[in-house]
């Protein structure tokens, strides 16, 4: 039985960029998703911080 | 500064310009010259926008700020995360998918031709102006402090950039924003631990961030709704929002940056560095001032920062006032002084009853020498007979150069260079590319050869440069150097950000909806700008309200907005 053949690669520069670009290499987040919830964590540590500091220090 | 500091300082900033010359030689093609080989990886982005953004006055001035008012501009930042992502989203993908030079250049292929330029007007008009502030906020504090002279001090600087930003063009820019950013934190953190060490021995740093917060320096949020209040958590995430989704996506200074990535994948990491890291490296810097408020309340601090207003007038006419005043301050200062160590006394005592009356009575004394400082600066302003920049400017430059040891002075001054001209040459090329891009090549000569334009380009960019350093010679401001860019900023970006909305989710409005649309709402910010009294950031969402409410209203009523325009569908 023959494997199933390969999908023709497409040659033109914007689909060669959306394959390579949908991996974020960055270890522990594989997804875009999972980068920008990330962000929004750090955005929302530090706001709680900055909240914290400034009911801390008054 | 001695022979030490000059060394450091003239080593750095020509050792890296000139680097970047010789790296970045032989751009002859107008893709390399304006975008870069295409080769930048996603921490070159990074730094690079984070370097055009963070300009010198923002390591001299915010530290002043944090010093008078405390931490509560941060808030400004707090829309940046919100705005990189969306960026990052909808905005990065398109410009890289049709491939442009510039982003007004997407405004028109999705509307027309006037709308396109109506765009790059805008830019030029507000980064135009904003780059002479660049260059002049920088050198006025520094020739003042350092007895420079202002005009030599603003054209060295302005040429240095013109001649490498010209040679390298955006390559040039991104390699000399890497290892600019690299001196900036190298001197900043130091500057840092420098001033922890300088801090009274005993004095823990959690007792220091308790006398900033007894003087209500770490106030960082504020989640009132009060409109009058120029920083509020809302108008930070809301306002700056807004000013961030225009400055990052809008302005082509900082499109230019991230447009160099290698990949969209690598722009768009280096956008989320951004995201991460802006909020942070601000609290940073104005934590800096808070400390340095808690330097001098052990320190004896001058009654105003600018010494060199000071001198000038202490042998005048008003010599005799400003020695009543410097007098009067130094009393109140001694009492604070005594308050502050009575309090912190009684709070290692465990005696919280001393330790309130001890802070009463520090707070009434730091009324005190608040008000004979005002007192300082109403005379030297009268005597003076024009405004001058805030006192908060010269805070941390004199820390600087009064507390800071030789070689750590050349690096800190370094830093404000750095930034002064990282910030600087971005927006050069941007304003180069504005103008050969949507100006030139697509109004006055359609065709020609690549060494043709890449020649254009050149020309523009030093032209901008010249204009820049002609308008900081002239240039007179009065209110805090940082403010005032991002006053600037606020009236011109709202309306631009308008534009790029409507293009990109409001498919069905046309070009001449949008550019009428645009320019009304351009004219109702200035009318409102010069008739209320509320924050500038609201400014960033009113006048990109205006725009595209305006717009949905205009298509509406000339009709015929059925048909997508050929770019978006794309």
């Amino acid at each position: 039985m023959k494997p199933p053949a390969k999908e023709p690669a497409d040659p033109s520069p914007a689909s060669r960029e959306t394959a390579a670009d949908a991996r974020t290499g960055v270890p522990g987040l594989r997804t875009w998703r999972a980068v920008y919830l990330f962000v929004l964590g750090c955005f929302i540590v530090w706001v709680g911080l900055l909240t914290l500091l400034t009911r801390m220090f008054s | 500064m001695n022979p030490l500091d000059y060394a450091v300082l003239l080593g750095t900033m020509l050792g890296i310009a000139a680097f970047a010359i010789w790296r970045t030689r032989g751009r002859h093609e107008l893709r390399t010259y304006l975008k870069g080989a295409g080769n930048a990886r996603w921490i070159t982005i990074g730094l690079s926008v984070m370097a055009t953004q963070a300009s010198a006055i923002t390591f001299l001035s915010t530290p002043g700020q944090g010093y008078e008012s405390g931490l509560g501009f941060v808030q400004n930042y707090f829309g940046a995360p919100l705005a990189l992502i969306i960026i990052a989203v909808v905005f990065l993908p398109i410009y890289r998918r049709l491939n442009v030079y510039t982003a007004y250049e997407y405004l028109g292929r999705r509307f027309d031709p006037k709308t396109r330029l109506f765009g790059a007007a805008l830019f030029l008009l507000q980064r135009g102006l904003g780059a002479g502030i660049t260059i002049y906020a920088p050198a006025i504090v520094l020739s003042t402090v350092m007895g420079w002279r202002l005009d030599l001090t603003i054209v060295c600087s302005g040429l240095l950039v013109i001649v490498y930003t010209v040679t390298g063009g955006s390559d040039a820019v991104s390699l000399t924003q890497k290892y600019q950013i690299g001196v900036i934190f190298a001197g900043m953190v130091t500057a840092f631990f420098v001033l922890l060490a300088k801090l009274p021995a005993g004095l823990t740093f959690t007792e220091a961030l308790g006398v900033a917060g007894s003087f209500h320096k770490l106030e960082a949020v504020d989640f009132s709704f009060n409109m009058d209040r120029r920083y509020t958590f809302w108008s930070g995430v809301l306002g700056g929002m807004f000013l961030a989704l225009s400055y990052f996506g809008t302005d082509q200074s900082q499109v230019q940056r991230y447009l160099t990535g290698a990949s969209l994948r690598e722009s768009r990491l280096g956008l989320m560095f951004n995201a991460v890291l802006k909020i942070p490296m601000q609290f940073f810097i104005l934590l800096l001032g808070a400390l340095l408020f808690v330097f001098y309340q052990f320190e004896t601090p001058p009654v105003v920062f600018n010494q060199a207003v000071w001198a000038a007038h202490a042998q005048g006419e008003t010599g005799d006032r400003l020695r009543a005043i410097e007098a009067g301050f130094a009393a109140a200062h001694a009492e604070e002084r005594a308050d502050l160590n009575a309090w912190l006394a009684a709070r290692r005592a465990g005696d919280p009853a001393a330790a309130a009356q001890a802070r009463t009575g520090m707070l009434a004394a730091q009324q005190r020498t608040a008000g004979w400082r005002t007192e300082a600066q109403q005379v030297l302003a009268a005597a003076s007979g024009r405004t001058t920049t805030s006192d908060a400017d010269y805070v941390f430059i004199t820390f600087i150069l009064d507390h800071l040891p030789h070689g750590v002075i050349g690096l800190l001054v370094a830093v404000f260079f750095a930034a002064a001209l990282s910030s600087k040459s971005a927006e050069l090329n941007a304003l180069g590319s504005t103008t050969t891009v949507d100006l030139y090549r697509h109004v006055i000569r359609r065709e020609a050869t690549d060494a043709h334009y890449v020649a254009a380009s050149k020309w523009f960019t030093a032209l901008w440069g010249v204009v820049a350093i002609g308008f900081a010679l002239c240039a007179r401001l009065a209110e805090n150097l940082i403010q005032a860019v991002n006053i600037l900023g606020s009236i011109f970006y709202g309306v631009m950000l308008g534009l790029f909305l409507v293009a990109f989710f409001l498919r069905w409005v046309r070009g001449t909806a949008v550019f009428w649309a645009a320019a009304a709402a351009q004219v109702l910010v200035f009318v409102l700008y010069f008739s209320l009294g509320i924050s500038y950031l609201w400014y960033n969402l009113i006048g990109c309200a205006a725009c595209v409410g305006f717009s949905v209203i205009l298509q509406a009523v000339l009709g015929d907005g059925r048909r997508p325009d050929a770019a978006q569908a794309a």
